[in-house]
């Protein structure tokens, strides 16, 4: 089961929180914090699997990958495989690429509601649900239409739905 | 707070103008923006007009997502909002409910099991499926309960979409509502029949999950995950079919038999580094019995090992370590890519590597391992070394120093880590030489050896971190001083000035070392000077004795002509005169004097110290030497024995220091007390009021019930010599001494509630083994410290003992962790699969088959037709009165079942499941045992 998905940038600034199974908001900026301890401290180019039993108990791991000033992070355990873990990060950033024609952080800054869409589309309770970015984009693309059409009744709306 | 007004909602601020007001803060302002942008969220939250409230809910979302801020308050509004017919509020309000709802503790989840249940059963796909992700964040008991109908309709939904995302949902309603599972079970299971690659992903996912908690319920699904096996060709759903047989292979060994095969072709027809790394694990996990899959395995495994990728390269060191565990061929294999991996750039890389190079230990090895090891310590930085060192330390003195056959090479490597200008590991270091020191005898000249070149050195009192290991060298320098070659020397070093860099509790153990160290050279010289001439021979029984146990001069003097020590001045020499006249040579009047005084001005301001420890030790050093100076000068001034009477008095104290310190502290188990029955006639919870008339007869020399070394002491003298028999009442003097020392080392004693039984009459704590003791030396007693001798037999040099206590002192960590917690879900799951019939396969099935029955036809009215169905043709089935076969595992109910009979009966049913069929032609073996269902035919 994947136990969580965090994007944050390299100044530990977390963009994403997503945890699968419920933590006190408080742990939550908690473990971002431990995690970014260790990612900042750890060279390039070395692998991209840390063990984090001392935060999430036995078997738990994390993989994470750097996209310009983004960490990406999945924290997964035993029923995961890694380098399918890390083929899922590709599908997750592809996606947001996609969905937001050459993705830079600012993007994922300002569509908050949109990522977690995204997110959900390709994971759901922690279990891989979709892993081919198109079919993502496709359903975030009805999603929106859909709520744009739902929004067309009140035409004043600040533009936070995304692109 | 005022209501909002249609201006807050005209005018009210966006989820931008949040992130970029936040962004725009002044670095230490951002709280109160944060604080402010609450205020306004508040009221607009209780805003009438939705759309108001969802940009507030919205916002609060983002300031709870990632700002931490608490949103528990709005909770209702999120209920609230959910009922929004628009798409858009719908979502922000069940996102925020995702986020921040707590299971267990919001009680507004409870208001929105209507408006999740209209949303399940809604005709649009998205709201479907973000009531799904909702419920599968916030499912708790009563809202699985409440929604399993619901959920049992969409796990056969047309659209794949929604399927595939009510089957991912189902398992938190499982784990929170044990009870779906009868109601949903069957309708998981058909999904695994199905073309659609996401659903059957989902589904086989799923399984993965519930497998991995309880695989044996899931044994009887076998037959469907090996067609998908054999036939998908997506490496995700084949990723999570393998995982599934590595937990059920070793239930079943004829499984692995079958699986192995298709395993080996994934592997070798994937071009996936996914995919071939899941097959080399589920080989090497759970079909590590079959060589030749291990030996592709492990091809691969090198395959990766050789890559660029760092990744591989871990995941491949990772790899080799569970192939270790029984091939050990694998990891010699690669030796020398383990090896170069200890110099990776990668710290994981380094530490697996570690990890590898450590499993390969074993007793011919270790040296050269260690030596390679401690070599790249020295390269490493500094974290890596101590990971290098803390392995080493922890491999070596694993079951007591098991791979240790050479404890004079092990204890000078232990000297030699210590010097390791990174090493952290002072504190197992000192450990483990005290410990050596104490449970193997032979090692105790090198140690001694060892501990001087440590203590000699001035250049380490400076660094804190050895300040463990110095202490401990001070320590057997102290202990063992009998041993060793220049016990002035070992003096000088305890007391040089640079010492006022230890901590105040190493240099108290410093001087206690010295203290011990100065009494046996006064002691020695005494007994040269004085009862050399007359009686020899006591000079050799106490020599031997000083050494303590009695027969292992043989063997020290053995490894000592064998390593060619020079023993000139050891006393150790089997009490030889040669080396007594060599030590008459250092023990000149002249050299004794200068010693005293060296203790005398090196001591002498400490006793003024504000450290009480080294106060104390100080003054009882210096009280010593005062009690000794008239006497030693008046007896060194005439050294032919002149004023007898006064030279014997300080010769007596002597002797009685002298006694104390060589009284050798064993290891006691701690368990020991507990092995000790129950003398008769002894109650003890009985009123200690009688106690001060017992401890009245305390000085009495043979009322030794007060302190376990006490009683030691008094058994061992009289095992050893009769001799020794009239010092087996030390003075109170003495046992205050003991006293201090079982202060300092705490840890070697008993902890002091020993006191009201009597020692004396104890059996020995370990009477099976004292036998063996007792031919192997020739001790004429044990105490209660008596040893367990491990001897390896083929060995060019034998290894020396190592003093062990039976019950495996720390090891005794019970082994009682194997209750397997049957849960729930897997409970319900056997009720399902296995049915009614299950009593004749196995017993696995725990639950009552009747009721199990009656509540699956209870459930039908409310589960809908579907069930109705199946049920009766499963009771249709039951009644056609099958023959029975022993490896018949449950009624009709499961597909798998069909096959089953389907196989040997070829039933009509059975072309139902054409599909099937396929997968059955490869799966004819025989019906080994009747006794375990054959679930593959």
């Amino acid at each position: 089961m994947i136990r969580g998905v965090i994007i944050m940038n390299d100044q530990g600034k977390p963009r994403l929180i997503r945890f699968y199974e419920f933590q006190p908001v408080e742990k939550q900026q908690e473990l971002v914090r431990s995690i970014y301890k260790i990612l900042c401290s750890r060279a390039e180019n070395v692998s991209n699997f840390v063990k984090v039993d001392s935060l999430f108990g036995p078997d738990v791991r994390l993989v994470y990958k750097t996209f310009a000033t983004l960490y990406f992070v999945f924290i997964f355990d035993n029923s995961e495989n890694e380098l399918a873990m890390l083929d899922l990060m590709q599908v997750f950033v592809e996606t947001l690429d996609k969905c937001f024609s050459n993705v830079c952080e600012l993007d994922i800054v300002f569509n908050f509601n949109k990522v977690h869409t995204i997110l959900d589309e390709i994971i759901l309770g922690g279990q891989v649900l979709e892993t081919s970015s198109s079919d993502v984009v496709m359903a975030v693309e009805d999603i929106s239409k859909l709520e744009k059409n739902s929004n067309s009744i009140i035409p004043s709306i600040p533009g936070w739905q995304g692109r | 707070m005022a209501g909002p007004s249609l201006m807050d909602s005209l005018f009210q601020r966006s989820l931008d103008d949040i992130i970029k007001g936040v962004r725009l803060c002044p670095p230490g302002t951002e709280p109160t923006f944060i604080a402010k942008s609450l205020d306004e969220i508040r009221r607009e939250v209780k805003s009438t007009d939705r759309q108001t409230k969802a940009i507030a809910l919205q916002k609060l979302t983002y300031l709870h997502s990632l700002h931490g801020v608490d949103m528990s308050w709005a909770a209702f509004q999120c209920v609230e909002l959910s009922s929004s017919s628009a798409h858009s509020h719908k979502r922000i309000a069940y996102l925020a409910a995702s986020l921040s709802f707590n299971p267990s503790t919001t009680d507004v989840i409870l208001l929105l099991t209507h408006q999740l249940r209209k949303d399940l059963s809604s005709s649009s796909v998205h709201d479907v499926s973000l009531a799904l992700s909702t419920l599968s964040s916030i499912c708790n008991p009563d809202l699985s309960r409440d929604l399993t109908p619901e959920l049992f309709t969409l796990l056969s939904s047309g659209k794949p979409f929604v399927r595939k995302k009510a089957i991912a949902a189902i398992l938190r309603v499982f784990e929170q509502y044990p009870d779906a599972v009868r109601v949903c079970f069957k309708r998981v299971v058909e999904n695994l029949e199905t073309t659609d690659v996401g659903i059957l992903s989902a589904v086989v996912g799923l399984f993965c999950e519930l497998a991995v908690k309880e695989p044996r319920s899931y044994l009887p699904l076998a037959p469907e995950f090996y067609k998908i096996l054999v036939d998908c060709r997506n490496n995700w759903i084949l990723i999570k079919v393998l995982k599934i047989f590595a937990k059920l292979a070793p239930l079943e060994p004829r499984l692995g038999k079958r699986v192995v095969e298709p395993i080996c072709e994934h592997m070798g027809r994937t071009g996936a580094k996914s995919l071939a790394f899941e097959c080399m694990m589920t080989i090497v996990s759970s079909m590590s019995e079959y060589e030749s899959a291990v030996k592709l395995a492990v091809g691969k495994v090198r395959e990766f090992l050789l890559d660029d990728d760092p990744n591989l390269k871990y995941l491949g060191l990772q790899a080799l370590t569970m192939v270790a565990q029984k091939h050990m061929w694998a990891v010699l294999e690669n030796k020398e890519l383990v090896v170069k991996a200890l110099s990776d750039v990668d710290v994981n890389i380094k530490l697996e590597a570690l990890r590898l190079v450590m499993s390969m230990v074993s007793e011919d090895n270790v040296m050269e391992i260690c030596r390679i090891l401690i070599s790249h310590a020295q390269k490493s930085d500094p974290e890596f070394c101590n990971e290098i060192l803390g392995y080493i330390l922890f491999t070596c003195s694993r079951n007591f120093y098991e791979v240790i056959c050479d404890f004079d090479w092990y204890v000078a490597f232990l000297g030699e880590m210590a010097r390791i200008p990174h090493c952290q590991k002072g504190k197992e270091i000192e450990t483990q030489l005290i410990d050596i020191g104490m449970r193997v005898k032979d090692a105790r000249l090198e140690l001694v050896d060892v501990a001087r070149s440590l203590v000699i050195d001035p250049a380490l009192l400076g660094n804190p971190f050895v300040h463990g290991v110095l202490a401990a060298a001070a320590w057997v320098s102290g202990e063992y001083v009998a041993l060793s070659r220049n016990p002035f020397e070992l003096v000088e070093a305890l007391l040089q000035p640079r010492t006022s860099l230890l901590t105040p509790s190493v240099r108290s153990v410093y001087i206690q070392s010295a203290f011990k160290a100065l009494i046996f050279c006064i002691w020695s010289y005494g007994k040269l000077n004085g009862d050399d001439a007359s009686d020899p021979s006591a000079l050799t029984e106490l020599v031997a004795k000083c050494h303590l146990e009695g027969n292992s001069e043989t063997v020290a003097c053995e490894s000592l002509s064998d390593t060619e020590v020079d023993n000139a001045n050891m006393v150790i020499a089997g009490g030889q005169m040669s080396s007594a006249s060599s030590r008459k040579y250092h023990l000149t009047k002249e050299s004794l004097e200068g010693l005293v005084n060296l203790v005398g001005t090196n001591l002498g301001p400490l006793a003024g110290s504000d450290e009480v420890e080294i106060q104390e030790r100080a003054s009882n050093v210096l009280g010593f030497i005062e009690l000794m100076k008239p006497e030693l000068y008046g007896h060194l001034g005439h050294t032919e024995g002149n004023g007898m009477k006064g030279k014997l008095e300080a010769s007596e104290v002597v002797k009685l220091m002298f006694d104390v310190f060589s009284e050798e502290l064993g290891p006691v188990s701690l368990s020991a007390q507990e092995k000790v029955p129950l003398p008769d006639g002894l109650v003890l919870k009985e009123n200690l009021s009688d106690l001060e008339a017992i401890c009245s007869d305390v000085k009495f020399p043979l009322s030794t019930s007060f302190s376990l070394v006490h009683s030691q002491i008094m058994e061992k003298d009289t095992a050893s010599s009769p001799e020794c028999k009239e010092e087996s009442g030390p003075s109170t003097e003495s046992t205050s001494l003991l006293a201090e020392h079982r202060k300092r080392h705490g840890l070697y004693y008993l902890p002091s509630e020993n006191k009201g039984t009597t020692f004396n009459d104890f059996p020995p704590a370990h009477e099976p083994k004292d036998k063996t003791i007792d031919e192997a030396e020739d001790l004429a007693k044990l105490t209660e410290e008596s040893l367990i001798i491990k001897k390896k037999q083929n060995q060019v040099k034998p290894r020396p003992v190592v003093v062990k206590l039976d019950d495996g002192e720390g090891l005794n960590v019970a082994v009682e962790k194997s209750k397997v917690k049957t849960d729930l879900i897997s409970g319900a799951v056997r009720e399902v699969l296995l049915g009614n019939e299950a009593t004749t396969s196995s017993s696995r099935s725990k639950s009552s088959n009747k009721s199990s029955k009656r509540r699956e036809v209870d459930r039908i009215p409310e589960s809908g037709n579907d069930i109705v169905n199946t049920a009766i043709s499963e009771r249709s089935n039951v009644g056609s009165g099958r023959r029975k076969h022993q490896t018949h595992l449950s009624s009709g109910k499961e597909k798998e079942q069909h096959d089953h009979k389907g196989k040997q009966k070829r039933d009509s049913r059975h072309h139902k499941h054409k599909s099937r069929q396929r997968a059955d032609g490869a799966m004819n073996i025989p019906v080994q045992s009747p006794v375990i269902p054959d679930f593959l035919l």
